[in-house]
């Protein structure tokens, strides 16, 4: 009744284009981004900053990059990890070598040198489709990890072979290290992200995007129209490692300040970006959104509810928790392989013809 | 009909193509050329070779022997897409449609050919890459409107009935502007409804975008009836080539159809 | 001979037995993907659940102490002091095919005709699911595997051998574990027990006639359905006999589920559907991330093994995409 589109007419192609076809929707996403910009920074504590939104921004943007790879060009990657890593350890170098480079460029640069990676690790996939790509982008999360691990420059000769963020600033305010505000690593985090949404919206929707869905959708066909399929396949393993480099690099130097490859980009945190993008609905901007909220927020409600109301132990809950997220990947893939963006589409179309369905 | 006005010069010229699997010959020393502005057609029974023509003709099959004359130049061998760049589209026998995307959507990526805003400027959006999506929208919902698909303009083409997908995936070829337009077999599986819509559709691309057309079909009754002239293939080899009426009365043909008796 | 040439000898040794086992749990794979498509990345999850239950039963463990303690107060872990091997083998492998049972009821049944792809992700949840139930079902610590079979290095060889270096040199003879040796000879045994029922019996020609063709299978009158319950639980039984040898090598543990890891290198090297392929593989992997620790990896920092199997296969792959085994790909439009 309320959420409708009748009355709403298109009189230009333009119009029929735009990102957010539907007038209440593009109010909607307005009004969002506004209380995420001004409302939520004066509320913001460290309990929410490191524990939910950060760490939602930086996964959200592992998601994207990832979506642009396997949910719009088909490619399914296992390597996310390690282009973290890659990332990471960019973002790391940056910041000794240029002491007094502003921190969003450090990111941007650290996303620059992930995509060049990942185009050279993106190679082989003009030969290997399938599966059998998936298991070789393996190869370059285990060897990328065993570089980290192994080349004393990388982590510049520390002796606890882990590397620790420095303090960097963007105006004049402390955005890395440690005495960084909540508020301002929040902003920053979130300037980023909703960027870079909307440049992945932009691509996703013109000549590069579809040129990419037509490699996913079949692969042949798109070259017989006329789509090289060396520069489609690259441009989407560039572009998706570098989001997802930058992700990397804003999870190390923003929100975990210091990081050991092994642990903080193993191949457990593939899967993870893997499963946001299932969950989520693969070829979905807003999926990758809604994916890495949710996995996010259910292991930290879990947490509180087992461990903090019940009073279980810690690894019981985290037992639970591979469990329930093995539960839920079944579950989606089985009842809806397009994830969460899919059943919001549903409940719009829905609510677009209540109350009144026929 | 004013035959001689439409048809031009050689557009393409295919000569002594040999194509083998392994040990199976696909194709034995085939020699055709297809003029400009004609309807062109290919026909031959089930494993002729009909389909791997087509597909020498487009790059993705590279013959052992043989050269291909297009525009007056030799072709070097080129990988599909390099060929489809120089303005050959085409459409195939099982619906090659990304199923995934809208028919609006199917269109657009026609003319991915054509369009050329990097990708920063993708990125951006507003400006360049907003003008040229435009454009490019206006020529797409020209098609639609010529086609009459505009009801399922949005509507992802794996739902879509069989009919509509063959119509979208003509409309895709089309959307390329291409020169030489590849058909096969655009009428199988179809009742007689669709198959008299689908011929009006060539003849008009033939007559209004002064398109060449080379299609492959089995009905030949539809075939005779379109077509300038037919080339036939049989177990890979060249039976006959001519105008409708000498391939009708033309032995091999008749006996490669109807079988011959060797008894005597 | 010289003691480096020995010492090369031994690595490539120990390489061909580290190598028969990555082909047993490769063979876990080949059958699963050989009946319905999927390539399970369960199947080192299987082995870890598989060894984790037999512990269990073993040593008399309560199955979900951990929970139930946490949600009645209670201190229960054991209900007795455990019981014969045998007896926890057998009752292992039917926990097994219970899990074959309802893995098929539950998921199997609503993946038919899904994208290879979407299978093989559902695995992955797979794996994490069975990763949290074996760790909710036992507990997540490590524990120590015995089921009698004999380890340690073999004193015989390591005396036969000592005496072939020449003259002069500083040599102490060869080192390989006994456990080793018995479980390339388990393998092999299995291997040939595998192809004997696939060859000779009538469920195993109905598993090949799944595997050639879904829909001429079901038109013949095959059960999909009892052939994949079937071969899930043959599967379980190789993650089983995986799960013993790896587990009495360095006990039952978290890492034991990363063989799945180790055996994909040695499927793209062997083809996904050809037994013979992944125990070719699986020595051609063993041998070579050996052989390359042994000479290059000393050089670069060693620990090549975790990404050696994967460079190597990956290299291979760029010249023949198919696979060791597989049958060229023609592509057609």
């Amino acid at each position: 009744m309320f959420y409708r589109e009748s009355g709403d007419f298109k009189t230009n192609y333009a119009d029929d284009q735009q990102s957010f076809p539907i007038k209440l929707d593009r109010y909607a996403v307005w009004v969002l981004l506004a209380f995420a910009f001004f409302v939520v920074p004066f509320f913001i504590n460290d309990y929410w900053e490191k524990s939910v939104l950060v760490p939602f921004l930086v996964w959200s943007m592992a998601a994207l990059g990832l979506n642009i790879l396997t949910g719009y060009c088909g490619q399914v990657s296992l390597g996310t990890g390690g282009f973290m890593a890659v990332g990471a350890y960019s973002c790391y170098k940056l910041m000794i070598a240029f002491p007094g480079l502003n921190i969003f460029f450090v990111v941007i640069l650290a996303g620059i040198i992930t995509a060049i990676v990942g185009i050279a690790f993106g190679l082989p996939s003009l030969r290997i489709k399938g599966f059998y790509l998936a298991v070789a982008t393996l190869a370059s999360q285990f060897f990328l990890i065993w570089m980290f691990n192994k080349i004393p420059w990388f982590y510049n000769y520390s002796s606890s072979g882990m590397i620790t963020a420095p303090e960097r600033t963007m105006f004049g305010i402390a955005i890395s290290g440690p005495s960084a505000p909540s508020w301002a690593t929040y902003l920053f985090c979130l300037t980023l992200v909703t960027i870079f949404a909307f440049i992945a919206r932009n691509l996703t929707r013109g000549r590069i995007g579809r040129a990419w869905k037509s490699i996913h959708d079949m692969d042949i066909a798109a070259e017989i129209i006329g789509i090289p399929p060396l520069q489609a396949k690259l441009s989407a393993f560039a572009v998706s490692s570098f989001y997802i480099g930058m992700s990397g690099a804003m999870l190390f130097g923003v929100y975990l300040g210091s990081a050991e490859p092994g642990e903080a980009f193993g191949i457990d945190k593939s899967f993870l970006v893997l499963f946001m993008v299932i969950i989520g609905g693969l070829g979905s901007i807003l999926g990758s959104f809604l994916g890495a909220a949710f996995l996010i927020l259910v292991p930290v409600l879990m947490k509180n509810i087992m461990v903090g109301a019940f009073g279980w132990p810690a690894d019981l809950a985290a037992h639970l928790e591979l469990l329930f997220i093995g539960a839920l990947i079944m579950f989606f893939l089985v009842v809806e392989p397009h994830g969460l963006a899919q059943l919001w589409r549903m409940t719009k179309e829905k609510l677009r013809l209540w109350p009144f369905p026929h | 009909m004013d035959q001689d006005n439409r048809i031009g010069d050689t557009l393409l010229e295919v000569k002594n193509i040999s194509l083998s699997f392994g040990g199976v010959k696909a194709l034995t020393d085939i020699s055709f050329d297809i003029k400009e502005g004609e309807i062109r057609a290919i026909i031959g029974p089930n494993g002729a070779g009909k389909s791997s023509m087509l597909n020498v003709i487009n790059g993705f099959y590279h013959p052992q022997e043989g050269e291909v004359w297009f525009r007056g130049k030799k072709r070097e061998s080129m990988k599909p897409y390099q060929v489809a760049r120089q303005g050959v589209a085409r459409t195939f026998q099982n619906i090659a449609l990304f199923k995934g995307m809208s028919t609006l959507d199917n269109l657009m990526t026609g003319c991915i050919t054509h369009m050329k805003t990097n990708i920063f400027l993708q990125a951006i959006w507003k400006g360049p890459a907003e003008r040229e999506e435009l454009e490019f929208r206006e020529r797409v919902e020209h098609i639609i409107d010529f086609l009459g698909i505009q009801a399922i303009r949005k509507t992802p083409v794996g739902r879509l009935p069989y009919g509509m997908q063959k119509r979208v995936e003509l409309g895709r070829a089309l959307a390329a502007q291409p020169k030489l337009l590849l058909l096969d077999e655009p009428m199988a599986g179809m009742n007689l409804e669709e198959k008299e819509d689908m011929s009006r559709f060539i003849l008009d691309v033939n007559d209004e975008f002064g398109t060449t057309i080379t299609l492959i079909e089995h009905d030949i009754g539809v075939v005779m009836d379109l077509s300038d002239r037919i080339v036939v293939l049989d177990y890979g080899c060249k039976l006959a080539d001519g105008t409708p009426d000498v391939v009708r009365n033309d032995q091999a043909v008749i006996d490669a159809y109807l079988g011959v008796s060797h008894d005597d | 001979m010289s003691p480096l040439f020995l010492n090369a000898l031994e690595v490539i040794l120990n390489g061909l037995m580290a190598g028969i086992m990555y082909s047993l749990v490769a063979l876990g794979f080949v059958l699963i993907f050989k009946a319905s498509g999927i390539f399970n990345y369960a199947q080192g999850v299987m082995a870890l659940f598989a060894a984790l239950t037999l512990v269990g039963f073993q040593t008399g463990q309560v199955p979900f102490a951990h929970l139930i303690n946490a949600m009645f107060g209670t201190e229960i872990h054991h209900w007795g002091s455990g019981m014969n091997t045998f007896l926890a083998i057998i009752l292992t492998m039917i926990v097994m095919i219970i899990f074959a049972w309802l893995l098929e009821k539950i998921v199997l049944k609503h993946m038919v005709n899904q994208a290879p792809i979407i299978l093989f992700m559902t695995t992955i949840g797979l794996a994490y699911f069975m990763e949290g139930f074996g760790d909710l079902m036992w507990g997540a610590d490590i524990k120590t595997m015995d089921v009698g079979l004999p380890s340690g290095g073999s004193l015989w060889l390591e005396d036969f051998t000592k005496g072939w270096a020449a003259e002069g040199t500083e040599y102490y003879g060869m080192y390989i574990d006994v456990l080793d040796v018995w479980a390339a000879g388990i393998a092999i045994l299995l291997v040939i027990a595998l192809t004997l029922f696939s060859q000779y019996t009538k469920t195993g020609r109905a598993l090949r006639a799944v595997a050639d063709d879904h829909q001429a299978a079901l038109t013949v009158g095959i059960s999909l359905r009892t052939i994949w319950i079937i071969v899930w639980s043959l599967a379980g039984f190789v993650a089983l006999v995986a799960g013993i040898m790896w587990g009495s090598k360095s006990g039952v543990q978290f890492s034991l589920s990363l063989i799945a890891l180790k055996a994909l290198p040695v499927l793209i090297l062997g083809g996904f559907t050809s037994i013979p392929g992944a125990i070719i593989g699986g020595l051609i992997i063993g041998v070579g991330e050996k052989l390359f620790e042994f000479s290059i990896g000393g050089m670069i920092g060693g620990a090549t093994e975790n990404w050696f199997a994967y460079v190597l296969a990956l290299a291979f792959l760029m010249f023949r995409p198919q696979g060791l085994f597989g049958e060229k790909i023609i592509e057609r439009v």
